[in-house]
């Protein structure tokens, strides 16, 4: 079998709304090999984000296969999907989507309460990646006292701590400054380096530019999809050190 | 068991809402309120009637004699006839499914002015015929001396037992009444004891703490009633239906007294039993009527809850999506709801079980504290208001259905919820 991690052929998908069905993807090839980091680019209404999410088994498509690490995704129920997601992919969205009443500690052990590890197991390895992330002290701290920047760390770590081989994020800078911006994608290249897989979908040439591959929607289809000339390796590794 | 992170969700969610969630709760807690403060009255009007008369012989009637209001046989109608010692010895010979038949006198030309005297003492009381027997009908207590007894009846023995109230006015507090001498309407008799009617609420005749009890027989020759008999009581033999002997007797005396075959009207007749399963009705009619008030009230309760809940779905989209983005199943979304409309519905039901006990129970406190300052021969009509213990588990297994009930809706359109939709809910 081929190495690919995310595998799609000819997937169409439509929308219903109200009488007339909107078509928003028109048959997208894609394949992307483990440990490739993917930025997907277009403008808005291009189908980015419903290829995101179809990618990350938020939603179901019409038409066409899609392999997520050689095993075909089908019309599934909740459950398996909900398996499938905790087993498979680690989320970032770009409005961070921390629970709001939780602290730090707890927003990022969630995934693996889901998994049904005990509440000690599961958040002395929350405080592992926090610490990773430089986020140790602000474990106990909730969402409402933390800067985008922190929030969005505490994302990337929950994202983390159910060790997927995919990460989707969805316009994970849209709501940060340039500065914090950078750092975000500093961490998301180093995650790459140890062999996630990582899908970044952005409007941002900088951000899409910090990516190995990048793949242009427009309409539905595929516009473009060529490796980046200008791919820059992470500045530093000091932001997220892989112990 | 005790899932900490599920207990967080809803404790945050009440918390959050803390107005709505008291407001939702309340009526749940409304509901089983008033379920347990109507049953507990419903029991307090129970007790209280049953009470008046918990001893009285319920398989037990009583008969009379009253005008004819049918021409028969040559007599005309409106006649005037009385019951005899005859009858009574032909009844309990042709009806031997009656236990016990108390053949009874009642002086109602007795009491005029001041019939009982006791040297200075002066008063009017009733005076009755008895046998025996009549105790079997009416039991009492003797606080004094003995009830009359064969003997009395056999030797038409001049002896008396006395009402209570009787007691109180012709004697000293304490004072001994057993072998004193009263005057009954010119004729002496000697107090032979002190009766305490366990059944107050039942009168037939007078006021029985106002009346006195002669002997039958000796009534009947020391007042001249020749061989009269005013009424009867008489029991059934167990499992023997009281309206089917009435149906029994009546022929009987219609025969011995030429008595028109169609005239309901000459024998009068106070059918205990029947009365009683009359009683029951009622109650049960009560019984019925709370019930259906009291669940009616809490499904209006339920769906409140229910509604709530589905407000608190609404707002919690997003962060129901995101926990399916990350991996949540649907069964522990579905879970998350359930618990929190349980333990909603729960708590407030029992904060209304024990409010109502609480007011039940100053409720018969009050009540109580009444009934020791009221003259004591007020009838009572209500006491002991009280709810079981099977009511307070039913009310528990049905606040938890309730819940449950009233989670299901929400909690079906929380799973309805696709992670897509709700992470794009602002």
């Amino acid at each position: 079998m081929s190495n690919s991690i995310i595998k799609v052929e000819g997937l169409h998908k439509s929308y219903r709304m109200g009488t007339s069905a909107l078509h928003v993807l028109k048959g997208i090839d894609l394949d992307i090999k483990a440990g490739e980091m993917v930025s997907i680019m277009g403008s808005s209404g291009s189908g980015k984000s419903t290829l995101l999410n179809i990618l990350g088994i938020l939603d179901g498509h019409d038409r066409g296969d899609y392999f997520l690490d050689n095993i075909k995704i089908q019309k599934m129920n909740e459950t398996q999907a909900a398996r499938f997601r905790n087993n498979y992919i680690g989320f970032i969205f770009q409005s961070f989507n921390l629970i709001s009443f939780k602290n730090a500690m707890e927003n990022v052990a969630l995934p693996l309460y889901y998994k049904n590890i005990s509440r000690k197991k599961r958040n002395q390895k929350a405080l592992e990646y926090l610490e990773r992330l430089g986020l140790k002290e602000w474990a106990n701290h909730l969402p409402s006292e933390l800067s985008g920047g922190q929030k969005q760390r505490i994302a990337i770590a929950r994202a983390l701590i159910s060790e997927p081989k995919v990460i989707l994020a969805d316009e994970p800078t849209g709501a940060l400054d340039t500065q914090t911006s950078y750092e975000v994608m500093d961490i998301l290249q180093e995650v790459n380096k140890m062999g996630i897989t990582v899908i970044i979908v952005t409007h941002e040439d900088d951000i899409a530019h910090r990516t190995q591959r990048i793949i242009r929607l427009r309409d539905g289809i595929i516009e473009m999809n060529k490796k980046n000339g200008h791919f820059q390796a992470a500045a530093s590794s000091e932001v997220f050190s892989t112990t | 068991m005790f899932d900490l992170d599920r207990w967080q969700e809803i404790f945050n969610a009440i918390k959050q809402n803390k107005f709505r969630s008291i407001l939702t709760a309340f009526g749940v807690f409304w509901a089983i309120f008033m379920l347990v403060v109507m049953t507990g009255s419903g029991n307090g009007l129970i007790n209280g009637v049953t009470h008046g008369f918990k001893d009285f012989a319920t398989n037990s009637a009583f008969m009379w004699a009253n005008r004819t209001t049918v021409a028969y046989q040559g007599y005309d109608r409106g006649r005037q006839w009385n019951l005899t010692n005859a009858d009574m010895q032909t009844i309990t010979e042709e009806v031997p499914e009656i236990d016990v038949l108390s053949p009874r006198l009642q002086g109602w030309n007795l009491r005029e002015g001041q019939n009982v005297v006791r040297g200075e003492r002066a008063a009017a009381f009733n005076v009755m015929g008895d046998y025996p027997q009549y105790r079997k009908i009416d039991p009492c207590t003797m606080p004094w001396g003995r009830y009359i007894n064969k003997e009395d009846i056999d030797l038409k023995r001049k002896v008396c037992i006395i009402g209570e109230k009787v007691y109180e006015v012709m004697f000293d507090e304490g004072e001994d009444p057993v072998g004193i001498n009263i005057r009954i309407n010119g004729v002496y008799f000697m107090v032979v004891g002190v009766f305490k009617s366990n059944n107050p609420n039942i009168n037939i005749g007078s006021n029985k703490k106002e009346t006195i009890y002669l002997p039958f027989t000796t009534m009947q020759q020391s007042f001249n009633y020749g061989d009269q008999v005013h009424f009867f009581g008489f029991t059934a033999k167990p499992g023997v239906n009281v309206q089917g002997l009435v149906d029994r007797i009546k022929p009987i005396v219609r025969k011995q007294h030429k008595i028109s075959p169609e005239d309901e009207e000459a024998i009068g007749g106070f059918n205990v039993q029947s009365e009683l399963q009359t009683m029951e009705y009622t109650f049960l009619g009560i019984n019925i009527l709370i019930w259906v008030v009291g669940i009616g009230t809490l499904i209006a309760g339920a769906v409140g809850v229910s509604n709530i809940m589905l407000v608190v779905v609404k707002e919690r989209t997003k962060e129901i999506g995101i926990q399916r983005a990350i991996g949540a199943r649907p069964a522990l979304i579905v879970g998350q709801i359930l618990t929190e409309s349980v333990f909603l519905t729960t708590v407030a039901g029992f904060l209304g079980l024990a409010m109502g006990t609480l007011v039940l129970h100053l409720t018969d406190m009050a009540i109580t504290a009444a009934q020791a300052q009221a003259p004591p021969d007020e009838m009572t009509f209500f006491m002991n208001p009280e709810v079981g213990l099977p009511l307070a588990i039913s009310a528990l297994i049905m606040l938890i259905l309730v819940g449950l009930f009233a989670g299901f809706i929400p909690a079906m359109k929380a799973v309805k919820i696709k992670p897509i939709e709700a992470l794009h809910h602002e």
